[in-house]
Order: structure tokens, then C-alpha cells, then sequence
């Protein structure tokens, strides 16, 4: 490889991971509705998909290929560019946040960060601002099926994802005035002095910000119990009723990409990144070839624990209603996340 | 590689612009105004203003614009017909615009010397943060300015919370 230029080597190397990432986010895609619907099997005292492959486990593969050969129905009255254009931007903006996220320790190859595909310097807000342009995808979902249901649907999406995005932006800042940086990899370096004590949401006093981040982002990924966009009882499908075959499964990805992102999110601030919980307690053992994946499984264990939560919460609590969704988040959480800041930047003002 | 990110998104930012302008239907309209949101946002980030940028899409393609799309789509607002536009517009709106243009012209034409040798953006290194940089001025020397401007945006919410409140 060494022939090749500074710039060629980057290039290449930032191809390669590209691709690995784009791929095993889409495998991990797959594999959670696949987890999703065994353990909501279990929870409901069923078995859940249990036919294909040993203990169901191709079935994503066979959702996948019926998906594909599934006809494409273009309903006659819908506004066809925005109808094409809708599920494209859901699934764009679900998937492009992904490659800001710092998914190991520093492993620099000729230069390159091995675990992160952009370290940028204001990295959470582009994953904030990545996430509120996903909102179009939804929106226009909705107006451009010319169907009422998909409408409302649509509208109710919209006005709850503008809501909680106050309240789930206002719950990092705790993190971020800790950090003093909005870099992600500064973020985790912050919390990463005594293992699992000098986390945001333990050492750092940020339990209330991250419950806040926790339920916020529940609603922003229209999860249960804030999933009113779709609530099968009232809505038919909600915003993507119209839509089948790829188009629908672009829609259905874009959720769980977003719930994976979210994940990320929230164990990258608040519990202490690709970190090991016990700090420097365990000697370092193996070569480092060990040493640097090892903190990767970290990362996809915390991640993994984010979207078993994520399961058991739809598995367990019932649907909000509208006007108590909406009171929640704007006369419980967003002066909630405000004391917060508050109490965080007085106690960082007289400590330091 | 800069020049090239200009050109592409110069040319995206006012093809946006226009057809912002040509649309016939509102949500067309909103969304080619995103388009033009983004790619200024794109422009200050070749800047080296990444605050400026991200505050761009967060605020205004992110907020300010799904709100827009938003009513577009309660209110179902349908497609507008063509006019030929008012009679004001022609009386003062051309001479209005071609002097504005003319104004901005001069201007640009007059500072020349001063305006090819500035540098914009990348005065500050890796090590020292813009964003540092741009909260410590804004909450050290312009303070008052920062405060007012809050205030005046406080007075337009309870402005619209006491016009929307009337009809009871």
C-alpha cells in the first residue's frame, strides 16, 4: 500500500468503511425486527417466528425477498414525485447519522480512524440536524397519498417529532457543557476516567437528562407508547398506508435505523461510548488486535441494551393519548430539561 | 475542491430560488425553499462557519420549514392560479429591485481591493473551537444585543398566544 498517496489511501479506506458500516447497520436493521418480534412473542406468551432457518433465524431473509416481489402499487391521485421522493428521505436521514458515531477507541491506520467514519468537531449536531430533516420523509409521506388517514397520520407525526425535538436537544446539553465540546469523540473521552463511575448518567449527575433524552427519543422514533402516528386502532397504518412493497419496507427500515441511532446516541452520552464499565479495573490482556475490538463489543452490547429496552417498553405500556402526549412533552419535559441545564452549569460554576 | 463545492451548490441555491418562485403549489414552494437552506448551509461550511451551518439546518430547514409544511398541509392549501400581479409591484417593485441591484453593484464594484483579499473563515486552527470562539462573544461583548433580541422574540410568542387566544 505504499505506493499510494495520502489522499488515495484515505479515499480508499473511507470506501471500505463506508460499506462495512452501511452493511452491518442494514444486517442490524433486519435483525432487530427480528429480535423485536421474538421477544414480544415471549412477552405475550407465544413463540414467535420459529419456521425458517434454526429458531427463525432467516426469516428476515425471507421478509426481505417477499418485500421485493411484492407489486408496487402507485395509487392514481398521489402527487407521484413526493411519494417516490418520501421514503427515500426517511431512510437517507435514518442512515446517514450513523456515520458520525465513534463506534471503538482511537485505532488510527495510516491516518485514518478505523471506528468512525467522520470525526467532525460539531458531531452531535449533525446528528440533530440530520434527525430533523428526517421529519420531511414522514410529512410528505402523508400529504403527497392524497388519503386522509395517511394525512392525519402524517400530521400527527409531524407536530409530536417538532415537539419532543426540543426536549430531546435540551437533554444533551447537560452532556455537552460537561464535555465542553460538541465532538462526539471528546464526549466519550469525557467519561472515560474511572470506568463506569465517571459516566455521564452516574459520575456525572445526568440521571435526570438522560430519562428525559430516554423518553424523548421514544417519541421522536414514534415508538410505543408515543407510536399515535400509527396507531393501527384509529389510522389504518398511519403515514405509510398507501405505500407497499420496497417503498413500505424503506419506511419500516427508516424506524428501526432510527431507533438504532438513537441507541447510539444515548449510549455515547451518557454511557461512556465504546468504554468498558470497569474502567482500568481488568489489566489489558490479549494482543492488540483483542485490545481494539474489545471495546467495539462494548458499544454493540450497550446498543443491544438500548433496543431490548426499546421492545420491552412496547411489550409492556399502553398508547398515549393525543393531548396527553402533547402535555407531556411541553409542560413536563421541556421545563424539566431546563432545570436541568441550569442545575448542571451551577454545579460545573462552582466546581471549577 | 472548495471552488467546486461553491459552483454546485451556488447553482443548487438559486435553481432552488427560482423555482421557488415558478411553483404553482405551496408544498413545491416550501420545499424548494429547503433546498436553497441547505445548500447555503453547505456554502458556510466551506466556509469554515460549521456552527453557522448545522444552526441553518437545525433552525430553519429543520424547524421553521416543517412548521411551514406543516400548516401547507392542515390548511390544504391547493394550487394557487396565476395572476398577473399587482399594480404596485410593477409601479414600485422592478425600480425597487433594479436599485437595490444597482446599490449592491456599486458597492461591490467600489470595495473591490478590500473585499479580494479578505479571508473568510479558516482563521482559527484545529486546537481553538469556532464555536468557543462564537459563544464567547456573544455572551461577553454582545450581550445586550443577544438579550434583546431574546426578548423581542419572547414579545412575538405571546403576541401570537394573545391573537390566538381572542376568540373566546
Amino acid at each position: 500500500m505504499n505506493h499510494l498517496t495520502q489522499f488515495q489511501t484515505f479515499l480508499l479506506l473511507t470506501l471500505l468503511k463506508v460499506a462495512v458500516v452501511l452493511g452491518i447497520t442494514l444486517g442490524a436493521v433486519a435483525y432487530t425486527v427480528l429480535l423485536e418480534r421474538k421477544l414480544l412473542g415471549r412477552m405475550q406468551n407465544r413463540w414467535g417466528p420459529s419456521r425458517v432457518g434454526p429458531f427463525g433465524l432467516l426469516q428476515p431473509l425471507t421478509d426481505g425477498i417477499k418485500l421485493f416481489l411484492k407489486e408496487d402499487l402507485m395509487p392514481l391521485a398521489i402527487q407521484k414525485p413526493l411519494f417516490v421522493l418520501a421514503p427515500i428521505i426517511a431512510l437517507g436521514c435514518a442512515l446517514i447519522s450513523v456515520a458520525v458515531v465513534p463506534f471503538g477507541a482511537y485505532n488510527p491506520v495510516k491516518g485514518v480512524d478505523l471506528f468512525q467514519i467522520s470525526d467532525i468537531n460539531i458531531g452531535l449536531l449533525v446528528i440533530l440536524g440530520i434527525t430533523s430533516i428526517g421529519v420531511y420523509g414522514i410529512a410528505l409521506s402523508g400529504w403527497s397519498s392524497n388519503n386522509k388517514y395517511s394525512l392525519l397520520g402524517s400530521l400527527r407525526a409531524t407536530a409530536q417529532v417538532i415537539s419532543y425535538e426540543l426536549a430531546l436537544g435540551l437533554a444533551l446539553v447537560g452532556c455537552v457543557l460537561r464535555a465542553q465540546s460538541l465532538r462526539l469523540r471528546d464526549i466519550v473521552d469525557s467519561q472515560s476516567a474511572h470506568g463506569m463511575l465517571s459516566w455521564n448518567i452516574f459520575g456525572g449527575l445526568q440521571i435526570v437528562g438522560f430519562f428525559i433524552y430516554l423518553m424523548a427519543a421514544y417519541a421522536e422514533t414514534n415508538r410505543a407508547p408515543f407510536d399515535l402516528p400509527e396507531a393501527e386502532s384509529e389510522l389504518v397504518a398511519g403515514y405509510h398506508t398507501e405505500y407497499s412493497s420496497m417503498k413500505f419496507a424503506m419506511f419500516f427500515m427508516a424506524e428501526y435505523a432510527n431507533m438504532i441511532t438513537v441507541a447510539c446516541v444515548a449510549t455515547l452520552l451518557f454511557f461512556g461510548g465504546a468504554s468498558s464499565p470497569f474502567g482500568h479495573l481488568i489489566p489489558a490482556f490479549g494482543g492488540p488486535i483483542i485490545q481494539a475490538i474489545l471495546p467495539v463489543l462494548w458499544f454493540v452490547f450497550k446498543v443491544f441494551c438500548f433496543l431490548f429496552l426499546y421492545i420491552w417498553v412496547r411489550a409492556t405500556l399502553p398508547r398515549f393519548r393525543y393531548d396527553q402526549l402533547m402535555g407531556f412533552g411541553w409542560k413536563f419535559l421541556l421545563p424539566l430539561a431546563m432545570l436541568n441545564i441550569i442545575a448542571t452549569s451551577l454545579v460545573l460554576a462552582f466546581r471549577g | 475542491m472548495q471552488l467546486a463545492l461553491f459552483l454546485i451548490f451556488g447553482v443548487l441555491c438559486v435553481a432552488g430560488a427560482l423555482n421557488f418562485l415558478f411553483q404553482r403549489h405551496p408544498i413545491n414552494s416550501a420545499l424548494s425553499l429547503v433546498a436553497v437552506m441547505m445548500s447555503l448551509a453547505v456554502i458556510y461550511w466551506t466556509l469554515g462557519a460549521e456552527f453557522l451551518a448545522a444552526a441553518q439546518v437545525i433552525v430553519y430547514s429543520g424547524a421553521i420549514m416543517v412548521l411551514f409544511v406543516f400548516v401547507v398541509m392542515l390548511l390544504n392549501a391547493g394550487e394557487e392560479t396565476r395572476t398577473r400581479g399587482s399594480s404596485m409591484a410593477y409601479v414600485a417593485g422592478i425600480p425597487g429591485v433594479a436599485g437595490i441591484l444597482a446599490l449592491l453593484t456599486y458597492i461591490f464594484l467600489h470595495e473591490r481591493e478590500a473585499l479580494g483579499a479578505a479571508q473568510l473563515g479558516g482563521h482559527l486552527d484545529g486546537a481553538t473551537s469556532n464555536i468557543a470562539e462564537l459563544s464567547r462573544v456573544l455572551f461577553t461583548e454582545l450581550l445586550l444585543p443577544f438579550e434583546v433580541t431574546s426578548i423581542l422574540i419572547l414579545v412575538a410568542i405571546l403576541g401570537a398566544v394573545v391573537l390566538a387566544r381572542k376568540e373566546q
